[in-house]
């Protein structure tokens, strides 16, 4: 089963969630946790995986055989990105503004254009404590996050529990990261910015068509809405987190929430079983 | 003019907060929120929306099931993945037209695409910039230029001295828009080590465009060795810590009251956001 915790709004304990469920699960389940927040990976720093494989993401970039080159353009007609500009006599390549689509190589007449692996990132396999772990990390300065999650999910085997820690927003990285899952926690906190992006996220993941659930984080903070709205929305809040000052000291310290706190692993357990459940009813009524 | 963008790598350390108490007081400025995924910065300014315009960006793939005979290769063709069972899966689609080029009974279109809305605002403390990328699409980098590009436009014509700029979490496609020739980037971080992690990667950024950073400590006093770390960090890599603001609830509960931490009363939360805008205009004023 994939699991993907996300959240709309930055900052919410995404991966506060993801480590502490995955710590909780890995005596019983075979556990995988996919940090898909390429551009800004932190499961690592509390989890302290061994890293055993590394593997750079290279998207396929053009490169021109001047020689077999009759300058006729039509690699720079088919480009949607405009990555391609063809002068007189020689063709110049945008490598940063390529999306790797591969129509010009294979719609150059004169068969000219050839491949080539630009790498955008890497994707670091590992494990930590029983846990096996997958991350992917954009490079820096580069724009698009997407192929680095593809390349990280392609490691999920769905056969075990997969627990995909997903990056904030609501646009393509994030749709990339929790598609396929079965499904989704959206962790939010109790304040406008936080109900205002939980819908935003709502949203989002209804469009997918994956069943969600509620963490609330910070409980005791801000005000009553984000608890309203789920009830108007019919959302159920699994798990409920206080506002603690341990708990914050802990996590700035990069340290998860059930080492911490070892009694909270059995309200993760619940978690889990309440997820399982609503997974369970959803596959039982799209059978009749 | 000037245009100041407020970023931090990892989300939720406080640069709305910040921001919106600049909005409060800056004078001549126009606003902008460059997070087209989840934007809030609206939340505190009682902001009234006075235009909305569409967004129309990069083109979807759309297969005319008549005309389609099941083939397979644009299934075979498509880098993306975004076409299973000869269907497009429009959020997969980058809209690059390979299979609109490649289909043999032309059964393909490529048809625009609606990415989202964006936004002239009229806020208690001048205009705001704003905008919405559509559910699960993609050129929020495109839609984040659009808005700086209004922005512009409004502060020339008014003649407003800042932009003052809500940046996105990350570092990735709309940060690099929101920050390219920018004046200058305030980073705001948090005491914590992913806080640390991910403000050596958007400093990583800044770098890599070109942009002079400072860094702003928000919470500093919920880890002191970690607030200590920072600045060790930030001597080293001779990037100035211009303001330390403690952890006080009254940022969430001013947020409560859709009110910049700086209108709720006076706290040394205020008070040292007042002293970070005053060094941040000698910055801009110097540079």
């Amino acid at each position: 089963m994939i699991i993907s915790i996300a959240s709309g709004k930055g900052g919410t304990g995404k991966t506060l969630v993801a480590t502490s469920l995955a710590l909780s699960l890995k005596d019983k389940h075979r556990v995988q946790l996919l940090d898909c927040d390429a551009e800004e990976p932190n499961d690592h720093i509390f989890l302290k995986p061994v890293i055993t494989r590394k593997g750079a993401v290279c998207i396929q970039v053009p490169k021109v055989d001047e020689e077999k080159c009759t300058h006729c353009s039509q690699c720079a007609e088919v480009c949607a990105y405009n990555a391609i500009a063809v002068l007189l006599d020689r063709v110049l390549v945008f490598p940063e503004l390529c999306h790797g689509c591969g129509a010009c190589s294979y719609l150059c007449p004169e068969k000219a254009i050839s491949e080539e692996g630009r790498e955008i990132g890497v994707v670091e396999q590992g494990h930590s404590d029983g846990i096996e772990f997958v991350q992917g990390r954009l490079t820096i300065g580069e724009a698009m996050p997407t192929p680095v999650i593809r390349q990280v999910k392609e490691y999920a085997n769905p056969d075990g529990l997969v627990i995909i820690d997903v990056p904030p927003g609501t646009s393509c990285p994030v749709v990339e990261s929790i598609k396929d899952s079965h499904f989704c926690l959206l962790v939010t906190e109790p304040t406008p910015f936080g109900l205002n992006d939980l819908v935003l996220a709502v949203e989002t993941v209804r469009e997918l068509n994956i069943p969600l659930a509620v963490v609330l984080n910070r409980a005791g903070v801000g005000d009553k809405k984000v608890e309203e709205y789920c009830r108007k929305e019919d959302i159920p809040i699994l798990l409920t987190i206080p506002l603690d000052t341990e708990i914050a000291r802990l996590y700035s310290k990069g340290v998860t929430l059930v080492e911490g706190m070892p009694e909270l692993r059995e309200t993760f357990i619940g978690l889990w079983d309440k997820i399982r459940e609503m997974v369970d009813e959803r596959t039982r009524s799209l059978k009749r | 003019m000037k245009e100041l963008v407020v970023l931090s790598g990892k989300g939720g350390t406080g640069k709305t907060s910040i921001v919106g108490s600049f909005a409060a007081l800056a004078k001549n400025k126009v606003l902008t929120d460059c997070d087209v995924d989840a934007a809030d910065l609206h939340l505190l300014l009682e902001s009234v929306i006075k235009q909305k315009h569409e967004f129309w960006s990069g083109q979807v793939a759309v297969i005319d099931e008549e005309k389609c005979t099941r083939c397979g290769l644009c299934q075979e063709l498509c880098h993306f993945e975004a076409i299973e069972d000869f269907r497009v899966d429009p959020p997969s689609c980058e809209g690059c037209g390979f299979c609109y080029r490649i289909c043999p009974t032309e059964a393909i279109t490529m048809e625009e695409n609606l990415s989202g809305h964006w936004f002239i605002s009229e806020t208690k403390y001048g205009l705001l910039v704003h905008a919405r990328l559509g559910i699960a699409q993609e050129n929020s980098g495109k839609l984040v230029a659009l808005v700086r590009q209004q922005a512009k436009e409004m502060a020339e014509k008014q003649g407003a001295a800042f932009i003052i700029s809500d940046g996105p979490p990350g570092i990735g496609c709309p940060v690099i828009s929101s920050l390219s020739g920018a004046s200058l980037a305030l980073l705001v971080t948090e005491p914590t080590l992913s806080g640390i992690h991910d403000l050596e990667r958007v400093l990583g950024v800044c770098r890599h465009f070109g942009v002079p950073a400072l860094v702003c400590i928000n919470k500093h006093d919920i880890n002191e060795e970690n607030s200590r770390r920072i600045e060790d960090y930030c001597s080293e890599q001779r990037i100035e810590v211009a303001a330390r603001i403690p952890f006080d609830n009254i940022v969430t509960e001013a947020m409560v009251k859709g009110l910049p931490v700086v209108e709720y009363g006076d706290s040394p939360v205020s008070r040292e956001i007042n002293l970070l805008w005053q060094n941040i205009t000698r910055l801009l004023a110097n540079n």
